[in-house]
């Protein structure tokens, strides 16, 4: 595909074709782990125009919203969610924390670079006793003249080993006021990815421990004011929770697509079809579709999204999860077969209810807000 | 689709919230406990023009838009659900003149709806033919100018109270949907032959009227078909996916208003030394409870932008709207009632008046397995 033509397409064209071109082929593959490497997956969403959907035109990006953003996601997750996931990473707590807090010198020096898919960027705050107490993080962040010394490990990081660039939290002070954030490149002395995991599904994207071993990173690599790591934190996850949800909504649609051919194959046959089930399927993707959406265009208007977001990625990713799962029911017994794809699809749905803060840590979070006191 | 309220509707969700608030809330258990049909609430609607909401400005009306109108049916619902079913049968009873009448019908009938002057119900259901309305027998015969209409219908909201209200007779009883047609009757409690008995004892939503009709020899002047012979099912089924929303906001309001409930019971109930909401059991309830209910609303506003939008798709989406809301409103309701422990059982607190009036939200305007039915045939269609 012509980079010149697809830049001067419509978002919405350059996201069909690189679905129907790129994502949909390589989907059987990645769902066995024998796809293209995440680089590989964000190279070729940049030379579609839709590795820096979010990021400025005049650094490379395509200078979408977050509506448009969750429509790339939705539907290539509708198709592979491992491709999505890689993506969605990418573009939200990967890229954005440099568009949002970023000064002018790094966003020169990084967002045309991801934008156009040369780099793939990666989000590093989890810590082996730091998952859901993101503020309980260890990793030290020592100031040394005009540099720091970066020392600590972080898990469950997708891209590791692939990431060419590590948005990373590390405590520079202590308590919650005492983290701060990072770029750092993984190219840099000391820096080291271990094997990715072997998971219950998405077995396209890879997932492990990124290691900083006294990494030196410039003081001019530090994103917004020290001290102020915790709230870039926070602000990516707000954004990232509405890429998750968008994620959810697209596995939740495949999973219908594939239950309704099913479906239709029966009724056709002259079988029984479970209608109460497919409804609710279909009910409650819709309603996720809504949620997510609405999120996104709260996110457009510049309002205040954390609970919202929270509500959305709750309500998509249990839905997708039972949307998957009665999608197995319903394409039953075919589906019990390892590369199924409503098998893929309940295996890649559970990992949204887990990753950018378990739906339990949601719930925390809509329960803080509904009881504070207005 | 991300709706979002216009200034207008903001104004008018503000206005009809207070009201709620100030004037109905008081009232909400009284007329729960009686099951007095609230005249009270009808005139507020009047003094307040709340009867024309549903209506175009040309028909004497204040908006016309479903997505207004569902905005306020929300409002009222969170406080008192029979007061909101008054604003939604008044729309319901007044969508077969809107969706199928001439400008004769529509000049003649809609600006009394639209004042308040009369009420307006709709008489589709029969003893024997609930979610296979094509099923009904009563008949109407031709005669001249008129018609004559003989049969009975039930569970007709308003219908013992009602001025204006649609009725569903045959006019071809060999043929199934396509021998179905619509008439209006006017001042129907006054129409010799016509006979409405209020039916008592029902789990919820207990102030509202409900009644069964009798119709023996009922006659209608032919000017009050709505289409032609043969239209009424069609009509009947376009009125469903206005309706439906409407019905789905009142679900979406009687959710919200116990979720409230059931917020500011957490923040003030104490034991083992504190508050009850700083416990994660409860916080986690909370929370699904608001997620169920955000879900709801948003598509709520959904179906009811596509109406306003006259999409295609809105059959689909009003019967998601309806699903997804009268499930939530259930759910949610029973989960407050949870909440409140001994005292959510006993009706000194509204939760136990909440959860009985949202199961109806399951059952009426298609029960949500008629939705399930219509949502999955859209879906196999190939």
């Amino acid at each position: 595909m012509s980079t010149e033509v697809a830049l001067h397409d419509p978002l919405s064209a350059r996201i069909e074709s690189f679905v129907r071109d790129f994502v949909r082929p390589v989907s059987s593959a990645m769902a066995r782990g024998a796809g293209p490497r995440p680089k590989d997956v964000v190279g070729a969403a940049g030379e579609a125009g839709l590795a820096g959907i979010l990021t400025a035109p005049d650094l490379g990006g395509a200078g979408g919203t977050h509506r448009d953003f969750v429509s790339f996601i939705e539907a290539v997750a509708r198709e592979d969610a491992s491709t999505a996931v890689i993506l969605d990473v990418h573009l939200s707590v990967g890229t954005e924390p440099i568009i949002v807090f970023g000064d002018d010198d790094q966003k020169r020096r990084y967002l045309s670079r991801l934008a156009r898919g040369e780099w793939l960027a990666g989000f590093a705050l989890t810590e082996p006793a730091g998952g859901s107490d993101a503020a309980a993080l260890q990793t030290r962040a020592l100031r040394d003249g005009d540099e720091y010394v970066v020392s600590g490990a972080k898990t469950f990081i997708t891209g590791a080993g692939d990431a060419d660039v590590y948005i990373v939290m590390a405590r520079t002070g202590e308590g919650r006021d005492g983290i701060s954030a990072f770029i750092v490149e993984s190219r840099w002395p000391g820096v080291s990815a271990g094997q990715p995991f072997t998971k219950l599904g998405l077995h396209g994207s890879w997932t492990g421990e990124v290691v900083f071993d006294s990494v030196r990173v410039p003081a001019a690599n530090r994103l917004g004011d020290e001290g102020k790591g915790f709230r870039v934190a926070m602000a990516a996850l707000d954004s990232g929770r509405v890429g998750i949800s968008a994620q959810a909504v697209g596995i939740a649609q495949g999973a219908l697509d594939v239950t309704v051919a099913r479906a239709r194959e029966r009724r056709a046959a002259g079988r029984e079809v479970d209608e109460m089930h497919l409804a609710d399927m279909e009910a409650w993707t819709a309603a996720s579709r809504a949620l997510t959406w609405h999120a996104a265009s709260m996110v457009d208007a510049g309002q205040n999204v954390t609970r919202d977001a929270s509500v959305a990625k709750l309500y998509a990713t249990d839905a997708c999860v039972s949307v998957a799962h009665a999608a197995v029911e319903m394409c039953a017994p075919d589906s019990a077969l390892d590369d199924h794809p409503a098998a893929v699809r309940l295996r890649d749905a559970k990992a949204c209810q887990i990753y950018e803060g378990t739906n339990q840590v949601q719930r925390m979070v809509i329960a803080r807000r509904l009881l504070r006191v207005e | 689709m991300d709706v979002r309220l216009n200034e207008e509707q903001m104004m008018i969700r503000q206005t009809v919230r207070d009201l709620a608030r100030s004037r109905i809330a008081p009232r909400a258990a009284e007329i729960d406990r009686t099951g007095e049909f609230p005249w009270d609430v009808v005139d507020l609607f009047r003094q307040h023009d709340l009867f024309a909401l549903p209506f175009p400005p040309e028909h004497g009306g204040l908006s016309g838009s479903a997505l207004t109108l569902n905005v306020a049916i929300e409002e009222l619902a969170k406080v008192c659900a029979t007061s909101a079913l008054i604003l939604a049968v008044q729309a319901l009873g007044a969508y077969p003149v809107m969706i199928a009448g001439t400008d004769e019908q529509k000049q003649r009938l809609l600006p009394d709806l639209a004042a308040g002057k009369k009420l307006a119900a709709y008489a589709l259901s029969e003893p024997g033919a609930g979610s296979d309305p094509a099923g009904m027998v009563t008949r109407a015969e031709r005669h001249g100018d008129e018609y004559v209409i003989t049969g009975s219908k039930i569970w007709i909201t308003d219908g013992g109270v009602a001025d204006t209200i649609t009725v569903f007779a045959k006019t071809d009883p060999a043929a199934r949907s396509k021998g179905v047609s619509a008439f209006v009757l006017e001042d129907a409690q006054q129409l010799k032959g016509f006979q409405a008995s209020t039916i008592h004892g029902k789990l919820g939503i207990r102030g509202s009227n409900t009644a069964e009709l009798q119709l023996d020899e009922v006659v209608v002047p032919a000017a009050n078909l709505l289409g032609e012979e043969g239209d009424g099912f069609r009509i009947a089924m376009r009125v469903l996916d206005r309706s439906r929303p409407g019905v789905a906001a009142q679900a979406l309001g009687i959710a919200q208003g116990a979720l409230d409930y059931a917020v500011g019971y957490a923040r003030e109930r104490k034991q083992f030394g504190k508050s009850i909401g700083e416990f994660q059991g409860i916080q986690f309830m909370l929370a699904d409870m608001e997620a169920q209910t955000a879900a709801a609303r948003a598509m709520v506003y959904w179906a009811s932008q596509l109406i306003d939008d006259h999409s295609p798709e809105v059959t689909h989406h009003a019967a998601i709207a309806k699903l997804l809301a009268g499930d939530a409103a259930m759910k949610v309701t029973t989960d407050a009632v949870q909440i409140l422990g001994g005292y959510g059982y006993v009706n000194e607190y509204p939760v136990e008046r909440m959860m009985r009036d949202a199961k109806i939200t399951q059952i009426y305007e298609g029960t949500n397995q008629i939705q399930r039915v219509v949502i999955a045939r859209d879906l196999l269609r190939a």
